[in-house]
């Protein structure tokens, strides 16, 4: 049989999934265990005993200065940068994606403006920020902003031309106008797309918001990565950037259950 | 009881001349096939029909009124795909016109206007045949449920004119057979003037009351080059057209299959049976 050809079954395929990550893990263990047995001080490659003192001290003890538990504050102090964020330039995305999309005197007004300003660096307008805004909350969720918004305007722009001009023509001798058109056409299409949409800008987001909090910040989890590097405490660093990563991955994992759950139609539509 | 008077119609894009000096008086009533190969801008003079093209010269009178410069719901008009909307069920879909034109900021009906619009959907549907599929989205039909759900949701507006632009063309034999019935009940039912685009000749004829063949006296270059020039020398049907200076599709035949006043079109006063 063609390799092509062979198809895993449900439970092969969850047995697969697994197996990188166990080699990732066993690779760890080794490497670490080998590095320990020449330097029990070694600091880089810490003992999952290690790591596990780290959080228990992170997450389930209270500081000793401030009374908080450090991984909890941190947590809801960075998500709260990034869903404010996230919203913002979802809502800003919506409403100026589809203006542009469906409007051709709004695209050729704004379509040139986006497209330019979504090519600046958004990390090179942290100074900037910075400058303006100050070193506060605002000047980080406003990178976040500035850096997925106009990629998500462009998007959703694309998408809203994608819908067949045949659609459009028949609202309007359905008697539709523009803005029943945008409201009961366009914008009920555009909602599971969106989603998809801010799902791939999710990476992104933390790149930014974790740039942020390491320049200026007095808590989220970036901050405390970049402050204990210091130590070079790997120990507390590890378990972190995992503790991030399935943060990002269950955001992942409700955007698209929410959009399987409230678009029932999306996935036949999607692939006639 | 709509007809449609089409003036002197040329269709230019740039140095290309699409269509060129169309003269159509259609009846009220009639059932209209457009016919003609690929190419030869029958689609375009649909769309020019809908409002959706507009012509480079010439004017297009419905009614004696000239043509508006957009889609509306005077016209309804059936596409060979895309015609319904992926996000409505079946129901909503039929619902949607009434709903766009009586609720124009929200688009939606409530309470007993919408048991209303409901009812008068759901009977639509029954007309159509898609009785006990109003809660599927229209992924989930076939394609003929799909063409028929796209007659039913222009129906729902009451349209003067219904446009169809190769609408059975992506359907089997059988199911074509059995949607070309509903066609005619329902064009037999109303009061629609009903243009068709196809490219199924049997089709034309089977349903329409007239058939208007389009095709381009002259080839050009390229399209000699592209396309076998026996079979064109073959077709020869352009005897009756005299060499145009420019090169665009004309009207080459003009078949009126039904005598007009069976088509329907208004018995003049004199003829008139006493009462």
């Amino acid at each position: 049989m063609r390799a092509l050809n062979i198809k895993p079954n449900m439970s092969w395929r969850v047995a697969l999934a697994f197996l990188p990550f166990l080699a990732l893990l066993l690779a760890y263990v080794f490497a670490s265990d080998a590095r320990l047995a020449e330097n029990p001080n070694d600091k880089l490659l810490p003992s999952f005993a290690a790591m596990g003192e780290a959080v228990e001290q992170y997450a389930l003890n209270p500081d000793a200065r401030t009374g908080d538990y450090l991984m909890l504050s941190d947590t809801l102090a960075s998500l709260t940068r990034l869903l404010s964020a996230l919203v913002i330039s979802t809502v800003i995305a919506l409403i100026f994606g589809i203006i542009i999309g469906i409007l051709p005197v709004a695209n050729a007004t704004l379509g040139p403006v986006v497209a330019v300003a979504s090519m600046v660096p958004p990390l090179a307008l942290l100074p900037i920020l910075f400058i303006i805004m100050g070193l506060g909350e605002a000047s980080k969720i406003m990178l976040i902003v500035i850096g997925t918004t106009l990629k998500l305007v462009r998007d959703l722009t694309l998408r809203v031309q994608e819908i067949p001009r045949e659609q459009i023509i028949k609202a309007q001798t359905l008697g539709a106008s523009t803005w029943q058109i945008a409201m009961r056409v366009v914008l009920p299409q555009m909602l599971p797309r969106l989603i998809d949409a801010v799902r791939l800008e999710i990476g992104p987001a933390w790149l930014f918001l974790i740039a942020a909090e390491a320049i200026a910040a007095d808590s989220g989890l970036g901050y405390r990565i970049f402050l204990v590097r210091r130590y070079l405490s790997m120990d507390v660093i590890i378990p972190y950037v995992i503790w991030i990563t399935l943060l990002a991955f269950f955001m992942d994992l409700a955007l698209r259950l929410l959009q399987r759950r409230a678009f029932p139609w999306f996935a036949a539509a999607r692939s006639a | 009881m709509t007809s449609i008077i089409v003036d002197k119609v040329w269709k230019e894009y740039g140095d290309h001349v699409v269509l060129e000096r169309i003269n159509i008086d259609i009846a009220p009533r009639s059932f209209v096939a457009l016919v003609g190969p690929s190419g030869c801008g029958k689609t375009t003079f649909l769309r020019m029909l809908l409002g959706d093209e507009s012509p480079t010269r010439g004017q297009i009178l419905i009614d004696g009124v000239p043509l508006k410069p957009e889609p509306d719901s005077d016209r309804g008009v059936v596409f060979q795909r895309y015609s319904v909307f992926p996000h409505l069920t079946v129901l909503d879909n039929v619902m949607l016109g009434r709903e766009l034109q009586t609720s124009r900021f929200f688009g939606r009906l409530f309470g007993e206007r919408r048991t209303a619009a409901k009812a008068d959907a759901m009977a639509l549907l029954a007309e159509v045949g898609l009785t006990g599929h109003e809660h599927k989205y229209p992924a989930s039909l076939s394609g003929g449920m799909q063409q028929r759900l796209a007659l039913a949701q222009a129906l729902m507006c009451k349209p003067k004119v219904l446009l169809l632009d190769e609408p059975f063309g992506a359907l089997d034999p059988g199911i074509r057979a059995e949607i070309h019935v509903l066609i005619r009940r329902i064009w037999n039912a109303s009061n629609l003037t009903v243009v068709m685009v196809t490219h199924d000749l049997s089709e034309a004829f089977r349903l329409a009351t007239r058939v208007i063949a389009f095709e381009r006296p002259r080839k050009r270059p390229e399209e000699l080059e592209r396309y076998g020039a026996t079979l064109s020398g073959d077709l020869k049907i352009e005897t009756d057209v005299k060499p145009a200076p420019v090169q665009g599709a004309q009207i080459t035949r003009d078949i009126e299959i039904w005598p007009r006043r069976v088509a329907g079109a208004p018995v003049p006063e004199t003829e008139k049976p006493a009462s």
